[in-house]
C-alpha cells in the first residue's frame, strides 16, 4: 500500500511528463504500461496518425481519444499513384469529418493522403472546427476550387494549405479572392498541381503581400515567369518557393529584375517548380545556389551543360530532384560538389520511348555512391543496370535507408552478364543493414527474395513487379523480413501456397498488395474465413470471381488489418468472403 | 460495371498497331476524310455512321471488345511487324508477360488450357486474359551504349498499365510538353497516356480516362456508359459509394444516346464542344476533359462547333 502510493504522481504530473512524447510509436509504448498510464494518455494524446482509414473507423478513435488536435490519415494502397487501382474504391473521409465535427470542435490540423475529399467535406471543415489551422491534401482528389473557396473564407486561424500532388476539378479561378483582407496568418501555401486558369495574380499578390509570416509559397503552373519577381519582391523573408512556368522570351530587363527578386531572399533554402524552363532565366537564381539545401528541377526541361552548372553552384544541397538529361556526366559533376547530399531522385524524361534519348545508366549512379557520404535515399530510373554495380554502390553506401531502383524494361538482366540482378540486390539488403524502404525491378529469380527475408531485417516497405519464379520467393520474405509494414506486388508469379502459409504474418502488416499475380479466390476466402481480423478485398472489374474456373487467379487483392470489421462503403467491384451483399450500400 | 482500364493490355497497344497499318492509308485518306469528317453532326458518335472511324469493333460490349481485340494482335502478326518475345539479353527469360501467360513455364500455379503462344487462358465467358507484348528493340544485349544495331525499327512499345511506375500527374506534364534531344517524331508515340477527366451531371466524383487507349468514339462512348452506368439510375450511397444494383445494358444506352445526356467536351480554346464533330484524331489532340451533361444544358453548342471546323478546315 505504501509502495504504490510513495511511486505513483498526480496525474497533472504525468500529463506532463507525457506531454514531451510526441512520437506516436513511444506514446503507444506509454499507453501499455498500466491501466492508469493508458488512461492518462489517452487523455492528452493530441495527435493521431491513421495509416489506412479502414484500419479503424471514427467512432473507435473518438471513444478512445476525445481531445485531438491533429489528425493525419491515408486512404487508398500507394499503387493507386500507378492507376492500378479503380477509381471509386473507397478512401472517403466524409465520415471522419462528419464524427469529428461533433467530437473535436477544436481540431487544429488535418492531413490526408490518398483519399477522396469532396467540395461537401470541405465546406464542413470549414464550418465545424473553429481553429483550424493545417490542411494537407496529398494526392487526394474529388473536391473544386468551390472546397477551397469556402476553407479560405471561414477558416481565419489557417496557417498552411497544401494542395501537394492532388487532383482538383478548376471551377472558377478566384477561390484565393475569398481570403478575406484582415486575413493575414497564411505561413505554407502549395497550390502547385493547380490546373491552368485557377489563380488569380492580383488576388495572389495581395494575399502574399499581407502574410508576413509567409515561409512557403508554391505556384502552379499558371503563373508566369514575370509575375513572379513581384511576388517575391513582397515575400523576401521566404524559405520555400516554387516558380510557376519559367519560361519566356529572354529580355534582359525582366531579367535582371527576377535576379534582383531572388537575390533579396535571403532566407530561400528551397526551389522547385520550373515548369518548362528555359536556359537563359537560370541564371536569375544564381545568387540563391550556395545556399540551397533542397532543389526540385524534375519539371524543367533544361539540359547538359546548363544542369550540370547549376547543380555545381549548389554546394549546400540535401535534396536534388531531376530529370534524366543530367545524365552520368551530371552525376559526376553532383558527386564531387554537393557532399552534403542526403536525397536523390532521377525520373525520366521519355519513359516510354523504345531507345534511350539521353547516356544517364548505372554509372551515374555509382559515381554518386562514390562521391556522397551522407547519400540515404534514392530513386532512381535508368534502362541498363549490373550487379557489379549494385555490389559498388551497396558497399559504398551502407547507410541508405531508401532505395528504390526502377529498370524501365521489365526483366532486364545484367547487361554485363546477362544474368539476373540477384546477387547485387542481395548485396544492398545485406550491407544497408538499416535499409527501410526497397523497391527492385530487372529480371529477378527466388534467389534475390531468400536474400531479402536473411538480411532485411529492418525493411518496412517493399514494392516488386515482375520478379520471382514461385511461391517460395513470397515466403522467404513474409517469413523472414520482421519489420514489414507494407509489401506491394505485381505481376509476379505468387499464389496461395505463401500466402496461407503465412496468413499469420499479415496481421503484423499494414497492408499487402498483390495484382497480376496467381492468387485464387478460394484462397482469399479461406483467408478471410480464417482471419476475422483481416479484410481480404479481391478487386475485379470482370465480374464475380465464382464466375470463372476455380484456377483463375483474382485480379487484383488487397488485404489490411483492421479492428473496425468489414467496411461498409465497397463499390460494386470489390468483393470478400461474403457472399451476400447486404452489406453494401443501398 | 466500369471498363477495367488498368487491365487494357491490348487496348493499349490496339491504336498503335492500326497506326503502322494505316501509315500508308492515311495521306491517301486525309484528303477525303477531312471534308467528311468536318460536316456537322448532331448527337453522340455512333449514332451516324462513322465512314473515318477506322476500327467499327462494335464495342457495346467488353465481350465484343476484347474479341476485338484479340484481331488486332493477329493483325499485328500478319502485317508482318516485328514482335519479338524476348524478355531482353537471352537471360533465359520467358518475355514480358505477366505471369499468367507465361505460368506454363514457371511451374507456377497451372493455369486452364491456353490458346495461342500469345494470350493467356481463355475464360468461361469468352474474355481472355491480356498479355503484355513488347516490341523489343535489341536482341541482344542492352541498351545503353550501342545504339547503331538498327536491324529492328518499331515504332514504339505497347505499354503495360502503371509501369513504369511514374505518377499521372508527372506523365501528363511530360506528354504534353515531350521536350526530345534529337529530333525523334516516333518517340512521340510511345509518350505515354492521355488522362483526362470525366465529370458526369450528378455524378458523386469524377473518373479520369485515358484517351490514348481509344481508337475511335465509339470505343469511348461504351467506355463511358460502362464506367458511368452506375450513376445513372441514381444509386448512389453516401458520397461517392455507389450501390451494386444490376443494370441492363439496353437501358444504358437508351440514356446515353437517347435524350437524356449528351457527350460534350472542353477543348484547348476553352470553348465546350459536342463529342463528335471532329475526326478522332482532332478530337484528342484538342481534348482538355469531357462532361457528360443532360440533354437540356447542351442546346447552343452545335452553332459553336460549326464556326469552330470552319476555321480549322
Amino acid at each position: 500500500m505504501q509502495k504504490k502510493m510513495a511511486y505513483s504522481f498526480p496525474d497533472e504530473v504525468l500529463e506532463h511528463v507525457f506531454s514531451f512524447i510526441q512520437s506516436d510509436k513511444d506514446r503507444n509504448a506509454v499507453s501499455m504500461v498500466c491501466k492508469s498510464w493508458y488512461d492518462i494518455e489517452r487523455w492528452c494524446r493530441r495527435k493521431i496518425f491513421v495509416g489506412n482509414c479502414y484500419a479503424v473507423n471514427p467512432r473507435i478513435v473518438i471513444r478512445r481519444f476525445p481531445e485531438v488536435r491533429s489528425i493525419e490519415l491515408k486512404g487508398k494502397p500507394h499503387f493507386a499513384d500507378f492507376n492500378l487501382v479503380p477509381d471509386g474504391w473507397g478512401g472517403y473521409v466524409f465520415p471522419w469529418i462528419l464524427e469529428m465535427a461533433r467530437a473535436y470542435p477544436w481540431l487544429e490540423e488535418i492531413r490526408l493522403k490518398r483519399m477522396v475529399v469532396t467540395d461537401e467535406s470541405l465546406e464542413l471543415i470549414a464550418k465545424s472546427f473553429k481553429n483550424f489551422k493545417v490542411l494537407v491534401l496529398f494526392s487526394c482528389e474529388g473536391f473544386s476550387t468551390d472546397g477551397l473557396a469556402a476553407i479560405a473564407a471561414s477558416c481565419k486561424n489557417l496557417r498552411e494549405l497544401d494542395l501537394r500532388d492532388s487532383e482538383v476539378d478548376d471551377l472558377s479561378g478566384h477561390w484565393l479572392s475569398h481570403f478575406p483582407e484582415t486575413y493575414t496568418s497564411l505561413v505554407s501555401l502549395n497550390i502547385s498541381c493547380l490546373g491552368s486558369d485557377e489563380v488569380s495574380f492580383s488576388a495572389l499578390e495581395r494575399l502574399v503581400g499581407r502574410c508576413p509570416n509567409l515561409r512557403t509559397l508554391l505556384l502552379n503552373r499558371a503563373v508566369p515567369l514575370d509575375k513572379i519577381a513581384n511576388i517575391l519582391r513582397r515575400a523576401p523573408q521566404l524559405v520555400e518557393f516554387g516558380t510557376g512556368t519559367y519560361t519566356a522570351e529572354l529580355r534582359p530587363d525582366v531579367f535582371s529584375y527576377l535576379a534582383g527578386a531572388f537575390s533579396s531572399c535571403k532566407e530561400l533554402r528551397s526551389l522547385s517548380g520550373f515548369w518548362e524552363a528555359v536556359p537563359a532565366y537560370i541564371p536569375a537564381i544564381y545568387s540563391v545556389c550556395s545556399r540551397l539545401t533542397s532543389l526540385n528541377l524534375s519539371f524543367a526541361t533544361i539540359q547538359n551543360p546548363d544542369l550540370i552548372k547549376l547543380v555545381s553552384l549548389c554546394p549546400s544541397l540535401q535534396r536534388l530532384l531531376v530529370l534524366d538529361y543530367i545524365e552520368d556526366s551530371g552525376l559526376e559533376a553532383l558527386a564531387s560538389s554537393c557532399k552534403d547530399l542526403q536525397e536523390l531522385r532521377v525520373f525520366p524524361s521519355d519513359p516510354f520511348g523504345v531507345e534511350p534519348n539521353v547516356s544517364l545508366t548505372e554509372q551515374g549512379l555509382v559515381a554518386i555512391s562514390w562521391g556522397c557520404p551522407k547519400l540515404e535515399s534514392v530513386l532512381y530510373f535508368c534502362r541498363q543496370m549490373s550487379n557489379a554495380a549494385l555490389v559498388t554502390i551497396a558497399q559504398n553506401r551502407p547507410n541508405l535507408t531508401r532505395f528504390r531502383l526502377c529498370i524501365i524494361d521489365p526483366k532486364t538482366v545484367d547487361y554485363l552478364t546477362h544474368e539476373p540482378l540477384d546477387v547485387g540486390f542481395g548485396a544492398i539488403v545485406e550491407h544497408c543493414k538499416d535499409l527501410r524502404r526497397l523497391s527492385l525491378s530487372g529480371l529477378l529469380t527466388d534467389r534475390v527474395f531468400d536474400y531479402i527475408g536473411t538480411y532485411a531485417k529492418k525493411l518496412e516497405m517493399l514494392s516488386v513487379a515482375f520478379a520471382g519464379d514461385s511461391d517460395l520467393g513470397l515466403h522467404h520474405v513474409l517469413s523472414g523480413c520482421e519489420s514489414l509494414r507494407k509489401l506491394e506486388i505485381r505481376d509476379c508469379p505468387f499464389g496461395d501456397k505463401a500466402l496461407l502459409a503465412n496468413a499469420a504474418k499479415l496481421e503484423t502488416m499494414r497492408s499487402l498488395w498483390m495484382s497480376s499475380c496467381s492468387v485464387s479466390f478460394g484462397a482469399c476466402k479461406l483467408l478471410g474465413q480464417k482471419m476475422p481480423r483481416l479484410n481480404v478485398e479481391v478487386i475485379d472489374e470482370r465480374g464475380h470471381p465464382d464466375s470463372r474456373p476455380e484456377s483463375c487467379p483474382v485480379d487484383k487483392l488487397y488485404i489490411y488489418r483492421s479492428v473496425a470489421g468489414p467496411r461498409v462503403d465497397m463499390p460494386p467491384f470489390v468483393w470478400t468472403k461474403d457472399e451476400d451483399s447486404s452489406l453494401r450500400l443501398s | 460495371m466500369s471498363k477495367p482500364i488498368e487491365h487494357d493490355y491490348i487496348g493499349l497497344s490496339e491504336p498503335q498497331l492500326p497506326s503502322m497499318e494505316k501509315s500508308s492509308d492515311t495521306n491517301n485518306k486525309k484528303n477525303a476524310l477531312h471534308l467528311k469528317a468536318t460536316e456537322l453532326r448532331l448527337g453522340l458518335p455512333g449514332s451516324e455512321s462513322p465512314e473515318w472511324d477506322d476500327h467499327d469493333h462494335n464495342v457495346l460490349s467488353l465481350k465484343t471488345f476484347v474479341s476485338g481485340a484479340k484481331r488486332g494482335f493477329s493483325d499485328a502478326l500478319d502485317g508482318g511487324g516485328k514482335w519479338v518475345f524476348s524478355g531482353g539479353s537471352g537471360g533465359g527469360s520467358e518475355g514480358l508477360f505477366s505471369p499468367r501467360s507465361s505460368g506454363n513455364n514457371n511451374g507456377g500455379k497451372g493455369l486452364s488450357g491456353s490458346d495461342s503462344g500469345l494470350g493467356g487462358p481463355v475464360l468461361k465467358d469468352g474474355a481472355t486474359q491480356k498479355p503484355v507484348v513488347v516490341q523489343e528493340k535489341k536482341p541482344q544485349a542492352a541498351s545503353g551504349a550501342g545504339h547503331g544495331n538498327g536491324n529492328i525499327a518499331p515504332a514504339s512499345k505497347a505499354q503495360v498499365v502503371g509501369w513504369p511506375p511514374i505518377r499521372s500527374f508527372r506523365k501528363n506534364t511530360m506528354a504534353s510538353h515531350p521536350p526530345k534531344k534529337d529530333d525523334d517524331a516516333e518517340a512521340k508515340l510511345g509518350s505515354g497516356c492521355l488522362y483526362v477527366k470525366v465529370r458526369m451531371d450528378g455524378a458523386p466524383y469524377l473518373r479520369k480516362v485515358d484517351l490514348k487507349i481509344y481508337g475511335s468514339y465509339k470505343e469511348l462512348s461504351s467506355a463511358l456508359e460502362k464506367m458511368f452506368s452506375c450513376f445513372t439510375i441514381g444509386q448512389c450511397g453516401s458520397h461517392g459509394a455507389p450501390s451494386r444494383d444490376g443494370l441492363s445494358e439496353s437501358r444504358l444506352i437508351d440514356l446515353l444516346h437517347g435524350s437524356e445526356y449528351v457527350l460534350t467536351y472542353e477543348d484547348k480554346d476553352g470553348d465546350w464542344m459536342l463529342v463528335g464533330d471532329v475526326p478522332w484524331e482532332m478530337f484528342t489532340d484538342s481534348c482538355k476533359r469531357l462532361r457528360i451533361m443532360k440533354s437540356s444544358e447542351a442546346i447552343g453548342l452545335a452553332p459553336r462547333a460549326m464556326e469552330k471546323c470552319k476555321n480549322c478546315t
